[in-house]
Parts: structure tokens; sequence; C-alpha cells
């Protein structure tokens, strides 16, 4: 079975992450760019499958052209192949717009399974891989802990509120998967040095057939509007022990719904 | 030469990833148990690192020196004590490969490679050291196998390591250097015992013991190179042994040094952070300094040794000596600037100190190095 995972750079969550304060969209020179952590799950559970089940996996990002990183990570990894959709007009798409220009992509491939992860570290929406189901037709399975495939269907583990629920679809799916789904693996040294040698195809709009006007900043469906950053910690609350101590802090833990 | 390429940051971003998940957490811990951690070995293996310039058709990485010494430097900062029996392990693999036949390296490199078998390098004796030419260790033909008779003194690896790399006398005892042979020796050769392992100052992580050799009887087709050659394939793995034992020096004097400049960002006194008084910003510049001035000799070295440079030999001569005298002065160092702190056990620049220090004695003395860098630039 041949998988696609789609993978996207993020800035780095160990450094301070920053947004402009113009257009509140990310500074991505602020911070290391990285592969967002859950794609690398997404990546060990997509070479799982096809360690047993044969087939290949691709790579897949959006993003500048410095996501190249990002993609030599999971080529390391062990994918295949890599697939590179850039273009100047993408800067600022939204979910929905992410999705359609995904999802162009995506058709070319011909996959029997699309793994993506639940949500990016960054942009948190955690709506694209709903939308690029809905787009390309297919069912989409999310927020996945546990997965296998036995023939033409799969069976995941799908966390839900207060519990999981087992899930059954037919191939070919868009899956999308949380961090209980797989630890990564380290990337090998042969991984590593072979990286450079596998096949990376750049995309643009034009050789997608997707209209500039229905991506980018301009052509999103919605935009940041106002936004703050986190404000600095606080010194949070002092208990002095006079014997009571370990009451007041349950008391002041059940008051936050914490205990 | 001063930038790394993509790859090389690769290799060296997983080699750090890897020595912060599996070793640094528990390098503490296995200083004071005297723990051999052959699973984490064997992960290592996994990766890559235990034939990382051994050809690929056994198992090998295919890298160069420089790899290698960035990828042990990295593995250091984790815990230096376990680089550098990884840098042993990939001289002994590397001989293999070098100077095997094509039938010794199938045999031998897939397992080593993987770290499922480990190797150890015997050439010191209790009376032959930084003159190793004069190891009385006797090999003696008898048909079609060679019976070993000797002891092998300081041997890293040893009851652990599955294969040997015995040098050994063929010729008579006035034969000098050019009466060695190598062996390749399997663990559970008849004869093979391997005394206690050594009470020591640092470098616990790893077992050190004798190997005694009573009537070993070594095949024909385990004889490493030919008859007379075992001191100069003996010496043309060292040159990579001290390049790697220089980056293993780096890599745990730079952890030094982090964790130093973390502790003197946090530590007040006379109302002032440490970090801002003059006299210690001074100490700290010239620990960056040095460690980098060692660091640049030995990417250096390392590519002299890619090259196959005519003077090779000199130049991992000067890396070794500067990177492992740097190494533990600025460790040593970190240790004064922590205070009481860097005395304790449990902030692990002891530990450190303890660990940088044999490097300035072993895979030859940085006297044996000055030896070697007179000998090159004075003549005999």
């Amino acid at each position: 079975m041949d998988i696609a995972v789609l993978i996207k750079q993020v800035p780095d969550t160990y450094g301070e992450r920053r947004l402009h304060e113009t257009d509140w969209s990310l500074d991505r020179a602020a911070t290391d760019a990285v592969i967002d952590e859950i794609d690398t799950r997404g990546v060990e559970l997509a070479l799982t499958l096809t360690e047993q089940h044969g087939g290949e996996v691709t790579a897949v990002t959006m993003g500048p052209d410095g996501a190249t990183d990002a993609l030599r990570k999971a080529l390391a990894m062990g994918a295949a192949k890599a697939v590179h959709i850039t273009d100047p007009a993408l800067a600022g798409s939204d979910a929905v717009a992410t999705s359609a220009v995904l999802a162009a992509a995506l058709r070319q491939l011909d996959v029997d399974l699309i793994v993506t992860g639940n949500e990016s570290t960054d942009g948190r929406s955690a709506a694209v891989p709903a939308m690029l189901a809905e787009r390309l037709g297919l069912p989409a399975v999310t927020s996945v802990r546990a997965l296998t495939v036995d023939g033409d269907t799969l069976t995941a583990e799908r966390v839900v509120e207060g519990g999981w629920a087992r899930i059954q679809a037919p191939l070919p799916a868009v899956v999308s998967v949380n961090e209980k789904i797989a630890e990564p693996r380290y990337p090998n040294f042969k991984g590593i040095m072979s990286a450079k040698k596998k096949p990376v195809t750049t995309l643009t709009l034009a050789d997608l057939g997707v209209d500039a006007d229905r991506v980018g900043a301009a052509g999103s469906a919605t935009r940041a509007v106002d936004g703050a950053p986190r404000p600095p910690r606080t010194g949070g609350h002092t208990i002095t022990d006079d014997g009571s101590a370990g009451a007041q802090a349950a008391r002041y833990l059940i008051e936050r719904k914490v205990l | 030469m001063f930038e790394l390429t993509d790859d090389q940051r690769a290799l060296v971003e997983v080699s750090r990833d890897f020595a912060a998940e599996f070793l640094a957490p528990d390098a503490l811990e296995w200083d004071r148990t005297k723990h051999f951690p052959v699973d984490v070995l064997a992960k290592a293996g996994g990766l890559g690192m235990g034939g990382m310039y051994v050809r690929e058709d056994v198992g090998g990485s295919g890298l160069s020196r420089l790899d290698a010494a960035l990828i042990i430097e990295a593995l250091a900062a984790g815990c230096p004590t376990v680089a550098s029996y990884i840098s042993i392990h990939n001289m002994v693999a590397w001989m293999i490969d070098r100077y095997g036949s094509q039938e010794q390296r199938e045999r031998f490199l897939p397992e080593l490679c993987e770290m499922t078998v480990l190797g150890s390098y015997c050439l010191t004796e209790p009376g032959a050291g930084s003159d190793a030419a004069a190891l009385t260790t006797r090999a003696v033909r008898d048909g079609e196998e060679y019976v070993l008779d000797g002891v092998k003194q300081f041997i890293s690896g040893a009851g652990a390591s599955g294969v040997y790399i015995v040098m050994a006398r063929t010729g008579d005892a006035a034969s000098g250097a050019s009466g060695i042979t190598a062996f390749l020796v399997e663990r559970d050769a008849a004869g093979l015992s391997f005394g206690p392992n050594e009470a020591k100052m640092g470098w616990n992580a790893q077992p050190t013991r004798p190997v005694i050799l009573e009537g070993v009887r070594v095949p024909v087709t385990h004889r490493l190179g030919g008859e007379g050659q075992g001191f100069r394939i003996a010496m043309s793995g060292l040159n990579g042994g001290r390049i790697n034992i220089g980056a293993s020096s780096l890599g745990g004097a730079q952890s030094a040094l982090d964790r130093t400049l973390q502790y003197m960002s946090e530590r007040t006194a006379f109302g002032k952070r440490l970090d801002q008084f003059q006299a210690l910003q001074f100490s700290v510049a010239d620990m960056v300094t040095e460690l980098e001035a060692a660091r640049l000799l030995l990417w250096r070295a390392a590519d002299a040794l890619d090259r196959k440079a005519p003077d090779a030999v000199r130049w991992c001569a000067m890396a070794k000596r500067l990177a492992t005298d740097t190494g533990f002065a600025v460790a040593n160092q970190a240790l004064q600037l922590h205070g009481g702190y860097g005395y304790l056990a449990e902030y692990g620049i002891e530990k450190l100190v303890r660990d940088l220090r044999v490097h300035q004695i072993l895979e030859g003395t940085n006297e044996i190095m000055k030896m070697v860098i007179a000998r090159d630039v004075i003549g005999r």
C-alpha cells in the first residue's frame, strides 16, 4: 500500500515563539524551523504499515523553500520520495485554502492512505485533515491512537471525549494521528546519507491548477484580526504550612477543578 | 571546511538526540555502578555507529573520519566513557575492514557494525605500554593454527566483547616491531580468560580488564594481514582512534562548559550573578576559545586522514594532544567555577573530569604524541 504523509515545518516548540504585531501572523524568523513532532509520528506509522504490507511512503509538505529540511528528515527516516508544494502566493493561507492546495496535490499521487498529524503546534486549527477528506470524498478518521490495515479496510482506535471508539473505514482514507500513535524512529546514518539522493518533486500553484486568488492571505476565508502575547508567568499561589498545607493545596486544586 | 554540510548537521543532530535520550540520563548511575550499557550500544549500532567508516557491503556506514569525529563529540556530550568505547569498537571494525580478507570481513563485520557483537583492541601489556613494540605475547605456528600465550593489559570492553584483535610476536625476541602479527580471537576460544574489572579513577561505564591467553589456538584464517604486519596495522588503527578520543574530550568538555554557563547564570554571590564577574567571564572566554581552537585542529586532522595526507600521522597526534589536554583543562576549570557543587557527584562535573583525565594517557600518551610530532618535524 502506498501512503502519503503530510508534514509541516513549524517553529521549534523549545524556543520562544512570536507573532508579528502588524497582522498577527507567525514570526518564522524568531525560532528554528523544525518538522512538527506529531508528523514524525505520522511518518513512523506510515513506515511501519509499508514494512508490513509493502508499498512506499511519500512525504508531502506545503511551505516556503526552507521546508525542504523537514522533508529531508522524513526521507532520512525512510520515506521513499517527497513532494514540496511551494509558491509565494501561498503565504498566509488558512485551513480552507491549505486543504484545497493539498487536495489538488494528493489527487495527483494515487495513494491508499493519507496520514496527517491531528493538529500542528503552530496553527492548531486541527481542521485540515477533515477538510481534506471532504474535498477528496474520502472517509476521515481523526485523532487516531492506533491503527491496523487488513486488505482494503483500516481499523483505528479513535480518541473521543471520555474514551475511545473502534472505527473501521474502507481505503483509501484520510487518517489524523495523535501523539500516542507511535514513537518515531531515529533516522540511521544510511538513511541520512541517502536522503539527499531521494526524489523531491517541487509543485507550484500553476502545476496544481489551483487559482492563486483562492489561496494566500487574500484568498482565505479567515484572518487573524487581533492577538496578544502570552502574559508572563505570575508568581503563583504560595501556601504557608501551618499544619494544614495539604488540605489547603487540595482545596486550591479542587476549586480549579484540577482534582 | 569550516561549515558543516547538511548531511553532517543531520548526523550530529541524530547523535546528539540519541545521547540526550539514551546516554545522559543514566551516565551518573553507570559511573557509580560500573555498568557497561551493552543494550544501548546495540541501539547505537542500529543507527550505524558500530562501523562508521567501514564499507557498506558488510553493513558499515561508509562515513568519513570527519563525520565520525562529529558523531563522537555529540555522543560524548551525553557520556564520554560510552562515546570513547564506541571509538575503540570502531577502530577494531575498521582494522578488519581495511586489512581483513573478504572472508574475515563477511564473518565479523556485519555483527560488529550492528554492535550486537563488540570489539576490543589488545596491544598494551603489563610490561609494554608506550613501548608497544616490546610486547612479549607469543604466537607460535602449529600446522594450520597459531598458539597464543601472554597477557594483555588495560583492555577496554574485555569480557563483554566478542572479538579481540590481539597483537602477538611471531618473530624472535629481538625482532622488535617487525616481528609482530595481528590475530582475530573470539571470546569462546579455549584458553582465553579475563582478569578482574579494574578499580579506576573514571571510565567506569566500560570494563577494563587484563586479557589472558593460555595456549589459545587461532586458525591461520583468523590472522589479520600477513606475518610481521601487526605493528603497522595496530599503529594505523590508532590514527583514527586518536581523532575520536580527542573528539570525545571535546564533547565532554563542551558539556561541562554548557552546564557551567547555566550554573553561572543562576548562582549569585556578593549580590551579583556569577556570570557578571569579569574575572569569571575571562575564564569562560578562555575556555570557549581554547575549546574552539582544539576543535579546529581536530577537524583539520580528520580531514588529513580522509585525504590520506602523507603527514596525517602528525596531524592526528597534534590534534589528540591538544584536544585531550584542553578537554581536561576545560572540564577541570568548569569544576572550579561550580565551587563546592562541582565536587559533588550529583552535578556530573567531577565525573567528566575523571573520565577525561585518561584521554591524556590512552591511544598513545600525550608524551608519545609529542615524540611523534617532533620526529616528523625534526627527523630521527
